[in-house]
C-alpha cells in the first residue's frame, strides 16, 4: 500500500458528562500522496475531529494512524510537536496570524523549528510569498491585510518549510466567493505544480469542486454522494 | 527571527500595559536599592572603627545620659585594661544647624589618640599641634575636602546641646590636624577636640562625660572586665552598661528605630504590592492570547519551548524594571555621596551585593510572576485552545 496516510481501525470518542460518545468507531481510510480530498458531511459528523487526529493534534482512542511509513498516533507529545514540524502544514478558517509579527515574520515562524540559515529561510520566506503572490505585503501586520490576503500569508506559512501535507479547515469560510475562489487556485496550484497532498474541510460543494475526490463523512462514517 | 525576537515582540504587542509594568517594577527596585544601600552603608559606617578588644562604658539608663569624670581613672586601675580615655556628643555643626551636622566628640586628646590612633591617622607634626593647642581641632579629610578646610585656619563650630556663659553656642577651633581613616574608604566625616576647652566654657554638664573607652589586653577578658566594670559602680548615682564596641556601635544605630527591620518591612511590602500587580496582568495577557499559543503548538512548537517563552518574558519584562530602578539608584547614591547629608554615610554608593541581590530579586519576580500562565500554557491542549473564540 503506497498511501501516504492510512487510518486502520480508529476510534475516537468524546466524554461529555458521564456519557462517552463515540465520534468514529473503527474508522479505515487511506489517503494517497498527491491527493486533493475535500471531506465534506454535516455539521457535527467528525470532520474537524478527523483532522486534528491526522494532524496529530487530537488522540485517537484505538486503531492506527500511518504518515509516510511512520506510525504516528503512539508518538509522544514532544514527537507528534517535532513531526508536525517537518510533515504538515496547517491552514485554518479564521487564518490564525500571529498579531505582532509582519507576514514575512508570520511565514518564518516554521522555520524558527529548523536548522536552516539564515540566508536559507529568507529564501524559503520569500519563495513561499511568492507563490502566495503576496510579495509586495512582506512588512505588513495581519491587520493591515485583508481576509483574503491573511488566509494567503497563513497558506506560505502552512508551506514554507515544505511538508507533504496540508490540512485545511474550512479554509474559504469566512471568505467571499471571488477571494474563497482564488484560495482554492491556489491550493490547486500547491497540489499541482508542488505535488501536496492536501486534506480539506468545507462547507461548500463548490469549494470540493477544486479537490480531485471528495468524500462525504456523516456521524463518522463515509457515505456515498448524494448528487 | 529567533526565540528572543518572539518573546520581545510580544512583550510590547502592547506598549502602555508593559510600560506601566516596567515602571511599577522600576519603582520597587528604586526603593529596594535606594533603601537597602543607605542602609548598608549606615551599618558599615557605624562599625568602621570598632575593634574587638575596645569597650564602651556609658549610661546605664541611657547612653545619652553623662557619666562622671571622676569614673575614668577608677575604671583604669581593673585588671587587665590597657588604656582608657572618654568621649562626649556635642552635637556639632557648622554654620547651619539643619544642613551641616555631624559627628562632634570632644575627648582627652593624649588618652584618646593613644587608643583610636589607627583610626585617627595624623602626622606627628599634626599631632604634636593637637596636643599643644586647647582650641585644636582634628578634622576628617571627607569632611575638609566637602568645606574647604585648611590647616591652621580657625572655624566656628557650634553645639546644638551646649552654650557659653554668654549665651553663644559657638566656639572657635583651630584646625591642627587632618585626619583619614584606617582605611582609604574608611568615613572620616567627625571632628574631636580638647574636653577641657568645652568643660570650661560650657554653662552646664561640668566634670561630665559621654562615655569611656576601654581597650582590653585581649578581647577574651571583655566580658570579666565588662562585669568588673558594671560592679564596680552598681548602686552609685550613675550605674553603667559596658559592652565590646561593636555591639555599642548597633546599639547606636537601633536609637533610630530598627532600620534594619523597617528597611525589609518597606521593601517587603513594595514587593509583594508589584508581584499582584504583575501576575495578575501577565495571566490576563496571557489568556488573551490562548489561540495564539494553541497555533505555535500546531506548528510545531514543543511545550516546554513555549513555557521557555512565556517565563522569558515574565523575566525580560521584570530585569528591564529591576536595571532601570537600580541604575537610577546607583545614580542617585552618586549625587547623594556628594552632599553634606550623603557625606555622613561615608561610603555612599551601590554595594556589589546590593545590585546583585537586586538582580536575584529580579530574577525571582520574574520566575514567581511567570509561574502560572507558563506553566497554564505547557499544560494547554491545542484542541481546548484553538476551540476558544
Ligand atoms: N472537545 C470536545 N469535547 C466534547 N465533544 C466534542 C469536542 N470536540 C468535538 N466534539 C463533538 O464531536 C462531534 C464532532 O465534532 P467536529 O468538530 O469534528 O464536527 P465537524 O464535523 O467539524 O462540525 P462543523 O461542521 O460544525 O465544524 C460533535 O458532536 C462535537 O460536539
Ligand atoms: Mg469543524
Amino acid at each position: 500500500m503506497s498511501a501516504l496516510i492510512q487510518l486502520n481501525n480508529v476510534t475516537k470518542n468524546y466524554r461529555r458528562g458521564k456519557e462517552g460518545i463515540a465520534i468514529f468507531d473503527g474508522l479505515t481510510m487511506g489517503i494517497e500522496e498527491g491527493d486533493f480530498v475535500a471531506i465534506m458531511g454535516p455539521s457535527g459528523s467528525g470532520k474537524t475531529t478527523l483532522l486534528n487526529l491526522l494532524g496529530g493534534t487530537d488522540r485517537t482512542d484505538g486503531g492506527e494512524i500511518w504518515f509516510d511509513g511512520e506510525r504516528i498516533d503512539g508518538y509522544s507529545e514532544g514527537q507528534l510537536a517535532a513531526w508536525r514540524a517537518r510533515s504538515v502544514g496547517f491552514i485554518f478558517q479564521f487564518y490564525n496570524l500571529m498579531p505582532v509579527l509582519t507576514a514575512a515574520q508570520n511565514v518564518e515562524l516554521p522555520l524558527m523549528l529548523t536548522k536552516l540559515s539564515p540566508k536559507k529561510r529568507r529564501d524559503n520566506v520569500e519563495t513561499a510569498l511568492k507563490i502566495v503572490e503576496l510579495s509586495d505585503r512582506a512588512k505588513h501586520k495581519p491587520k493591515e491585510l485583508s481576509g483574503g490576503q491573511q488566509q494567503r500569508v497563513a497558506i506560505a506559512r502552512a508551506i514554507v518549510s515544505d511538508p507533504k501535507l496540508i490540512l485545511a479547515d474550512e479554509p474559504t469560510g469566512d471568505l467571499d466567493r471571488a477571494t474563497a475562489n482564488d484560495i482554492l487556485r491556489t491550493l490547486q496550484l500547491l497540489n499541482k505544480e508542488l505535488g501536496k497532498t492536501i486534506v480539506m474541510v468545507t462547507h461548500d460543494p463548490e469549494a470540493a469542486r477544486f479537490a480531485t475526490r471528495t468524500l462525504h463523512l456523516d456521524k463518522g462514517r463515509f457515505v456515498e454522494a448524494m448528487a | 527571527m529567533n526565540d528572543f525576537d518572539l518573546v520581545r515582540k510580544n512583550l510590547f504587542r502592547k506598549p502602555l500595559r508593559t510600560i506601566l509594568l516596567t515602571v511599577s517594577i522600576f519603582m520597587a527596585f528604586l526603593i529596594f536599592g535606594m533603601l537597602t544601600s543607605l542602609n548598608v552603608a549606615l551599618n558599615a559606617a557605624s562599625e568602621t572603627g570598632t575593634s574587638g578588644n575596645r569597650l564602651i562604658v556609658s549610661n546605664k539608663i541611657n547612653f545619652t545620659q553623662p557619666l562622671p569624670i571622676a569614673y575614668v581613672n577608677r575604671v583604669a586601675t581593673i585588671e587587665g585594661v590597657t588604656g582608657v580615655t572618654h568621649q562626649s556628643w556635642f552635637g556639632a555643626y557648622y554654620q547651619d544647624q539643619r544642613k551641616s551636622r555631624f559627628v562632634g566628640f570632644y575627648v582627652d586628646p593624649e588618652t584618646y589618640l593613644n587608643l583610636y590612633g589607627d583610626e585617627v591617622r595624623l602626622t606627628e607634626a599634626e599631632k604634636k599641634a593637637f596636643l599643644s593647642e586647647r582650641t585644636g581641632v582634628l578634622v576628617g579629610k571627607s569632611l575638609a575636602d566637602l568645606y574647604g578646610w585648611k590647616l591652621g585656619q580657625t572655624i566656628p563650630i557650634s553645639s546644638n546641646i551646649y552654650v557659653k556663659p554668654d549665651g553663644s553656642r559657638t566656639w572657635d577651633m583651630k584646625i591642627t590636624g587632618i585626619f583619614t581613616g584606617a582605611k582609604p574608604t574608611d568615613s572620616t566625616s567627625a571632628i574631636y577636640f580638647h574636653y577641657d576647652y568645652v568643660n570650661e566654657t560650657r554653662t552646664f554638664g561640668r566634670d561630665t562625660i559621654g562615655n569611656i573607652a576601654i581597650r582590653s589586653a585581649s578581647p577574651d577578658l571583655n566580658d570579666r572586665i565588662a562585669k568588673v566594670v558594671d560592679a564596680t559602680f552598681a548602686n552609685s548615682p550613675a550605674e553603667t552598661s559596658t559592652v565590646d564596641e561593636k555591639t555599642f556601635a548597633r546599639a547606636f544605630l537601633k536609637q533610630a528605630g530598627d532600620l534594619n527591620f523597617i528597611v525589609s518591612m518597606v521593601v517587603a511590602a513594595a514587593f509583594t504590592a508589584i508581584l499582584m500587580i504583575v501576575s495578575t496582568t501577565l495571566v490576563s495577557a496571557m489568556r488573551e492570547r490562548t489561540k495564539e499559543i494553541g497555533v505555535m503548538k500546531t506548528l510545531g512548537f514543543s511545550s516546554p519551548r513555549v513555557l521557555r517563552m512565556v517565563l522569558g518574558e515574565a523575566l525580560l519584562l521584570s530585569t528591564m524594571g529591576a536595571v532601570l530602578g537600580l541604575g537610577v539608584s546607583a545614580l542617585i547614591l552618586k549625587g547623594l555621596a556628594k552632599s553634606p547629608a550623603g557625606a555622613q554615610f561615608g561610603d555612599l554608593s551601590m554595594a556589589p551585593v546590593v545590585a546583585i541581590t537586586g538582580l536575584m530579586l529580579a530574577i525571582s519576580l520574574g520566575l514567581v510572576t511567570g509561574a502560572i500562565p507558563a506553566v497554564s500554557a505547557l499544560r494547554m491542549s491545542i484542541i481546548d485552545a484553538l476551540n476558544r473564540r
